[in-house]
């Protein structure tokens, strides 16, 4: 009976574990703490500076224009 | 301001694709793991490459029948972000190409072909700038942008998936199907591709307008 318990428990964990490794590794620590929002926020900062260097070359560009016209 | 909506339609769609592209929930695969989030930042820049290049060769032919100055202009500068766009597609795909396929450059016929076809629009910009005569640069570099486009064409769509090609959509692969494109992905890819060719007409229309003030000037 022992015997018997031993075995069932072992194969348990095994199947266990084999779910585990055939689960698709991802990124679930990094959102579980949390520490992607970093990543994340870095990624906006860089991404909105960019869309303000556009919108500053745009304004200069009109400045430019309106001059020309002038 | 009210010119400017589409600008920030953009801006919106590209902060959107970016927070979604990194928060939302994507499909579980085996190799590409939470690499298939990839496919929202570098596709999307084939695809703004493609829609340039065939705005380019609209303006292209739009100067041969009309040659209008700024329809030569137009053409350049929309296959300048075009190309732009293009770098910025193969150097994406190098590096996810490292870590799904084992190593940076594969001679895969589908990163060939896009190496090829860059070539071919680089030379486009050698033409360019090999030609003193403004009117004979416009002309002629206006029938080689026809050229360039129905290379691309084939070098990109049609012979990757003719041969043997790991990328998906090609040579027997499944296109977004490999990715299980299900409704989760599609609800960002879609905006990802209308956010980035919006910024690249934004760059071209600041490009256009730069060159126009700057031939206003010299004359």
């Amino acid at each position: 009976m022992k015997r018997f318990l031993t075995l069932t428990i072992l194969s348990l964990c095994s199947l266990v574990g084999y779910t585990q490794a055939a689960e698709v590794e991802m990124a679930d620590t990094m959102r579980a703490n949390g520490k992607i929002y970093v990543v994340v926020g870095i990624i906006l900062i860089v991404l909105l500076g960019f869309i303000a260097y556009l919108f500053m070359l745009d304004r200069k560009l009109n400045r430019l224009e309106k001059e020309y016209k002038k | 301001m009210k010119q400017n909506w589409w600008k920030y339609i953009g801006v919106l769609l590209l902060i959107y694709v970016h927070l979604g592209g990194l928060m939302l929930e994507a499909p579980r695969l085996n190799i590409l793991n939470e690499t298939v989030r990839a496919l929202y930042f570098h596709v999307p820049m084939w695809f703004g490459m493609v829609l340039l290049y065939m705005i380019s060769v609209f303006y292209a032919i739009k100067f041969l029948r009309n040659p209008l100055s700024d329809a030569d202009v137009k053409s350049v500068e929309y296959a300048h972000v075009g190309t732009a766009f293009g770098i910025l597609g193969i150097l994406t795909g190098m590096l996810w190409a490292n870590y799904t396929w084992g190593s940076p450059w594969h001679g895969d016929p589908k990163q060939n072909g896009a190496a090829i076809a860059l070539l071919v629009y680089l030379a486009y910009f050698v033409l360019r700038g090999s030609i003193e005569n403004d009117e004979q640069k416009a002309r002629l570099s206006a029938v080689y942008n026809i050229f360039a486009f129905a290379a691309m064409i084939p070098l990109i769509f049609i012979i990757p998936r003719l041969t043997d090609s790991m990328h998906p959509g090609n040579g027997g692969n499944p296109g977004f199907n490999a990715y299980d494109l299900d409704s989760r992905m599609r609800l960002i890819f879609y905006p990802a591709v209308a956010a980035w060719f919006l910024i690249g007409l934004w760059i071209v229309s600041l490009r256009v307008r730069y060159r126009i003030l700057q031939n206003h000037l010299t004359e």
